[in-house]
């Protein structure tokens, strides 16, 4: 602590300046270093060893070190140090296993100091002691290190690595005698200097090469290593046994790590490969990088800040011979650009949010999810106090559950399961379709079905009988429809019909409104609307006499709802302009022609249960022998099927085109009937109904549809003697050459349709089961098993 | 049954080597004897290999596990003297074939075929034929590259280069496959398919270099099988030396006792060992080193009758060669420009290449990367294996135990590396001159540039004390090194392309 301050107030009585500022260099860079002063900095490269002083606004070469005539392989650097305690001290690295030392001060030209030729490979790291003048430590690719005095012309001791290739080495800066090295195989080594015999300590720290490990420069303990495995990882060896604190997962194999000064989580890195920015990270917040620098072209492959003491300069030379100099402020912050909102839904249909914390605190007070009728079930907040970008990008997550129960699709299963949708006549199908909804208690559905059948089934087939209890039916349910719509707007989510009951007092007068007006649309006959309110009555009667199984409806609960019932808003609510000032039922009635009857002869779709029970309707006003064509109503079917769809009923809409078939299928453009049918079959799959799905799949007219069935219908067989998968030829194995597949009856080779019992797994000619099981009900392999065939 | 098919056209399906042919023009009245070696390989005597098949069990476990054709082929019982190595190779061979990648499987197959067809590697052609048809592949294709689609067709440039020049691939024949276009390939795509062929063109390497015989009892599943052919001149296998062969029986082998080349080899590995520490030699001496031996290289198969067909690979098909007309169309209709072939590093003096610096990319820093990220896990598979054979060693010198081969080792690898043009910076090229006596030079050079002149002779006259199996892991090395070397040139190349 005290040296720190001492440093800061030296740091503060010479404060860096400077800007974000590049130079180019003549060749690539394979290191830099920083001279302790923080003014000068040294690059070595294949070609390079200059030395540059950072001025205010550029870099001015101030040393070229390769001096010579011939270009030696000595000068070939992979990396370089310059000294910390010794401004005139350098170290460097050569490809071809030489460590030279440098020192500045030398009268000559030629400032190459010492030269040790020990290592037999590659050296990949030279790092002085931090705070002993003459001891420099290197790691090379031959498996060892070497700690040299440059007092003296040789190494005075030298740590084996068990031939396996040394990456980084680094002397730890709190501990005089520690240092860490990273090997090839993943393994961190922690040696104590004075004992080259054996390491203190090894652990494995990464799936593959380690690059480079950092000591932290406060944290006694903490030790930062980057990997081929894209990760950099913080370890904390003050444990007995090296801990993972941190872990930070990059996105290419991990070349530097540097941490940054005066930041206790922050550290830098750049990668080897692909990717040439630089990143510094807050390892408490792995996902997002804090900073990241994107100057260079070619992969960056030094970095170091430039003072210890100083953390908004960062140095760094690259491939791209380039030497930068990095402003912090000037980084771009990713963090700026995320998305901080998320939507997820969980398993049990659970409901994920996450949202920029602001939006979601001037939100929650006005309680804005319990719109939807779902309640969050808990609310979350993590975060942590200390972030330092909390103002930027912190999200608070909500999670809603469903209701118990309004999530059931059992009516959907139920009903895909019981429709029939092909094998009888029309008329049959959608009666039987209709009482399945109608068990369901889904009435509007049912409703729909019975005028379809009224729709396109030939008088004759329907007995008056018949046709006037349908139009009790359909009158019925006429109401109950219009509620629907009004939940369904509410709470666009399925199944929802079965809640609504309670409204059906005041649907009641609607129906009779709405009834009357469209009667007047579609006969055109102004005169009607004024009769209309006897039938509406006759129905409302009906309604009342017939519909108590149906709806367990409470009259009186009804009536007093009724004078509060805005039900024009309710019944047509989204497209509807002109329901939005309702005038009561007897002021519509009188100004029949007002505006909003065009409006609902513009929008059909909502209108079709009205024109049903305007053909309901039509039986007492003798419209009934003039039938009209089914053609005549082929657009409202199709707007009717339309209107499901969007809805979100995939379902009823393709069921009817299926029943319907050829009368509406030309109406309807084939890509959305395909759009229809892959989303029904979609969901059916999500249910498990496989045989539906595939009825569905059959019975649809669409190609694009039929042909899904017609793919992959390969069955991939494994041969039961290896297990192997039998490519060419179903019945022997290319492998084992065993006969995978042996008729139990008749003991030869099946080739054809082998047909097996899924208890006991025997099986064989189709036609030999068959006629082995009409005389036996045990299986003819003798293994005991009553197979069953059907 | 099979085998009565094949025989009795076995004996046309041998290929002749250009010597014999001038020898056999010369003198019509030598009848060509059909001298059918039995075993897995021509050159090994087969109970060598048979002695370590039966005892291993490991090895039919791996083959079970790995193997695609699901029998123990002669390549794996060559390698299955290594097991150790065999599990890398087979686990490695097995991903980039059979398991998740970008390419079909049919595809794979057949890169691997025209991969192999560059170097007339009748042996993996058949192989892939059959596990072509096999995945479903479209048999049609077999007829010869104007039948494939032009996306499996724009390969070829790429394929011929890998195979006997990667140092000129560039990145401009990277962007090339990969411009946006009807028929252009994904970045994954390709490296699968330049794995597969740097993989098969390696694998070659090794089918040649160990004489791998054809194997015994094709199992004839297809109108499209090929003849099996050996490429096995007669001379070679016959091994009599009534048919003479001026370039081989050259400079140093033969004279020298046998067993004195190998203490003389023992002494000069000892001696190199204690020289490093007393004697340094100049940086510009060991660039001059490495240039000599590049140089050198050039050298080594030029006295060889060879050279005097410089294409000799399909020069031999428009020779007129009554018998073997058919045989060698059937290899050449899955490749293109046959002419081109390996060319040594050293030669192009105008152009002036830059020598490849091994330590600017290298295998375990960049080569891994690029791989694993476009085409996942096949790095972490090809990097045991090279691995694995690197630091493959029992310790022993023919009869001698406990050598440290370290150094014998990596001088098989850099020497290899050496004729692609890729230098090490650490490495003392002296060492190569030392260690490897000039016929194993000759035949490293032939193994890696041109397997398909590889003879018996060659693979006899070098380390005569030494073991097969010893020979084999030369080869193992020799395979590793020229796939490690084109994957780098490739890879680099890509490298390149994405910055």
């Amino acid at each position: 602590m005290e040296k720190m301050s001492r440093v800061t107030t030296a740091l503060g009585g010479s404060t860096l300046t400077g800007r974000t500022m590049h130079c180019h260099l003549d060749a690539p860079a394979n290191a830099i270093s920083v001279c302790r002063d923080a003014a000068q900095v040294v690059v070595a490269g294949r070609s390079i060893f200059k030395i540059y002083a950072i001025e205010e606004e550029q870099f001015v070469e101030k040393l070229n070190l390769r001096v010579g005539r011939k270009p030696s392989l000595n000068l070939s650097c992979a990396d370089v140090v310059w000294h910390q305690m010794d401004e005139n001290l350098l170290a460097t690295a050569a490809t071809n296993g030489v460590v030279v030392t440098w020192n500045l001060g030398r009268p000559s030209r030629n400032k190459q100091d010492q030269l040790f030729t020990e290592h037999k490979r590659t050296v990949n790291k030279v790092c002085f002691h931090p705070t002993e003048a003459h001891v420099l430590l290197s790691g090379s690719q031959d498996g060892f290190m070497k700690c040299f005095d440059l007092r003296r012309k040789d190494s005075v001791s030298t740590f084996s690595g068990q031939s396996e290739s040394v990456r980084d080495v680094q002397f730890s800066i709190r501990d005089y005698f520690t240092f860490a090295s990273t090997f090839e195989n993943g393994n961190v080594q922690l040696w104590d200097i004075r004992r080259p015999d054996r390491c203190e300590r090894m652990f494995t720290a990464h799936n593959g090469p380690v690059f480079c490990c950092d000591w932290h420069p406060e944290d006694r303990g903490w030790l930062a290593t980057g990997g081929r495995d894209k990760m950099v990882k913080v370890w904390d060896m003050t444990t007995h046994r090296a801990k993972e604190v941190h872990c930070v997962q990059t996105i290419a194999s991990v070349a530097r790590v540097k941490w940054r000064p005066e930041c206790r989580h922050h550290l830098a890195t750049c990668s080897m490969m692909v990717d040439h920015n630089i990143y510094v990270w807050d390892v408490r917040r792995p996902f997002v990088p804090a900073a990241m620098f994107e100057e260079h072209r070619d992969v960056t492959t030094g970095i170091a800040w430039r003072h210890p003491h100083d953390p908004s300069f960062l140095l760094s030379g690259s491939k791209d011979s380039t030497l930068c100099q990095h402003l912090f402020r000037d980084a771009s912050q990713p963090v700026e650009r995320a998305n901080p909102e998320g939507l997820c839904y969980g398993l049990f249909g659970d409901l994920a949010f996450a949202a920029k914390e602001s939006l979601v605190a001037t939100e929650s007070g006005r309680k804005p999810y319990t719109g939807d009728r779902r309640h969050p079930i808990f609310f979350k907040r993590k975060l942590d106090p200390a972030e330092p970008f909390s103002g930027l990008a912190s999200s608070a997550l909500s999670v809603f559950e469903m209701e118990p129960g309004s999530s059931s699709m059992s009516w959907f299963v139920d009903t895909a399961e019981r429709y029939a949708l092909a094998g009888r006549p029309l008329a049959e199908l959608c009666d039987h379709n209709a009482k399945v909804a109608r068990e369901l208690g889904r009435n509007q559905v049912a409703q729909t079905w019975t005028m379809l059948r009224i729709i396109y089934c030939s008088p004759g087939l329907v007995s008056t009988t018949n046709l006037n209890h349908s139009v009790g039916k359909g009158s019925s349910c006429g109401l109950p429809l219009m509620n629907s719509f009004n939940l369904k707007d509410m709470a666009p989510g399925l199944g929802s019909e079965t809640r609504l009951d309670r409204s059906k007092g005041d649907a009641r007068s609607d129906t009779v409104l709405l009834d009357s007006s469209a009667t007047l649309i579609t006969n055109e006959d102004n005169e009607e609307t004024e009769g209309s309110d006897v039938p509406a009555d006759y129905l409302l009667g009906d309604v009342e006499g017939e519909d108590d199984e149906l709806y367990l409806l409470d009259p009186e609960h009804a009536h007093s709802e009724e004078p509060e019932y805005v039900l024009p808003q309710e019944a047509f609510p989204l497209r509807h302009e002109i329901v939005d000032t309702p005038p009561g039922p007897e002021h519509l009635q009188d100004k029949a022609d007002s505006p909003h009857v065009s409006g609902n002869e513009a929008d059909a779709a909502s209108l079709v249960p009205v024109d049903s029970s305007f053909s309901l309707i039509s039986v007492s006003h003798a419209l009934y022998d003039s039938r009209l064509p089914p053609d005549f109503f082929s657009a409202l079917v199709c707007d009717m099927l339309r209107f499901y769809a969007e809805q979100g009923d995939v379902q009823m809409a393709v069921s009817v085109l299926i029943v319907l078939g050829e009368r509406v299928r030309k109406d309807i453009d084939e890509q959305t009937q395909e759009h229809w049918y892959t989303s029904y079959i979609d969901l059916l799959q999500r249910f498990c109904l496989w045989n539906v799905s595939n009825q569905v799949v059959k019975l649809s007219t669409s190609r694009a549809i039929s042909c899904l069935n017609q793919a992959s219908t390969t069955l991939h067989v494994n041969c039961s003697h290896c297990k192997r998968p039998m490519s060419s030829r179903g019945w022997v194995c290319d492998r084992c050459h065993h006969c995978a597949s042996m008729c139990a009856v008749c003991h030869h080779v099946v080739k054809g349709l082998f047909v097996w019992c899924q208890g006991c797994s025997h099986g064989g000619h189709l036609q030999h089961i068959m006629k082995w099981l009409e005389g036996s009900s045990h299986c003819p392999a003798g293994c005991g098993h009553l197979c069953e065939y059907s | 049954m099979n085998r009565g098919s094949s025989s009795p056209s076995a004996a046309a399906n041998y290929l002749l080597c250009t010597n014999c042919r001038k020898v056999l023009r010369k003198d019509k009245r030598i009848r060509v004897s059909q001298p059918l070696t039995r075993g897995p390989s021509a050159f090994i005597p087969e109970k060598e290999v048979v002695q370590a098949n039966t005892v291993d069990e490991r090895t039919n476990f791996l083959v079970e596990e790995y193997s695609t054709s699901g029998r123990l082929d002669n390549i794996t019982q060559v390698m299955s003297l290594h097991t150790q190595y065999l599990e890398s190779f087979l686990r490695s061979q097995f991903y980039m074939l059979r398991m998740d990648g970008p390419l079909p499987l049919p595809h794979r197959h057949y890169i691997a075929i025209m991969a192999a067809a560059r170097h007339q590697c009748s042996y993996l052609i058949n192989m892939h034929v059959d596990e072509f048809l096999k995945t479903g592949g479209i048999a049609e294709w077999l007829n010869g590259l104007e039948y494939v689609p032009q996306r499996l067709k724009n390969l070829n440039e790429i394929n011929k280069l890998l195979a006997h020049r990667p140092w000129l691939i560039t990145k401009e024949h990277i962007q090339k496959l990969v411009k946006t276009g009807e028929n252009n390939w994904s970045l994954p795509e390709l490296v699968h398919a330049v794995v597969l062929l740097a993989h098969y063109h390696a694998l070659a390497s090794f089918v040649f270099g160990s004489g791998i015989n054809p194997e015994r009892d094709p199992e004839i599943s297809n109108g499209f099988r090929l003849i099996s052919v050996n490429n096995f001149c007669v001379c070679d296998l016959a091994n009599d030396n009534n048919i003479e062969n001026a370039s081989l029986t050259g400079s140093n082998f033969g004279i020298v006792d046998s067993l004195s080349e190998l203490e003389a080899l023992m002494e000069r590995m000892k001696r190199l060992q204690e020289e490093r520490e007393d004697e340094e030699a100049s940086q510009e001496e060991m660039t001059t080193r490495f240039e000599k031996e590049k140089k050198e290289s050039l050298f080594v198969v030029s006295g060889d009758t060879f050279h005097s067909f410089p294409h000799s690979g399909c020069s031999l098909l428009s020779l007129d060669f009554e018998d073997d007309m058919i045989i060698t169309s059937d290899v050449s209709r899955y490749i293109e420009d046959p002419g081109f072939g390996y060319e040594d590093f050293a030669r192009r003096g105008e152009e002036h290449l830059p020598t490849f610096r091994a330590q600017d990319y290298t295998w375990e820093n960049h080569g891994f990367s690029l791989v694993n990220r476009l085409y996942s896990d096949i790095g972490h598979l090809l990097d045991e294996k090279f691995r694995m054979v690197y630091n493959l060693t029992y310790n022993t010198m023919a009869t001698h135990e406990d050598v440290d081969t370290t150094m014998l080792r990596r001088a098989l690898f850099n020497y290899v590396h050496c004729m692609f043009g890729i230098r090490y910076d650490d490495y003392d090229y002296g060492e190569v001159n030392q260690l490897l006596e000039r016929s194993l030079k000759v035949y490293i050079k032939t193994v890696t540039c041109y397997p398909e002149r590889t003879t018996k002779r060659m693979y006899d006259s070098y380390w005569r004390q030494f073991k097969h199996s010893e020979k084999v892991h030369v080869n193992l090395l020799l395979m590793e090194a020229r796939m490690q070397a084109e994957l780098l040139y490739a890879l680099r190349a890509i490298t390149r392309h994405l910055t």
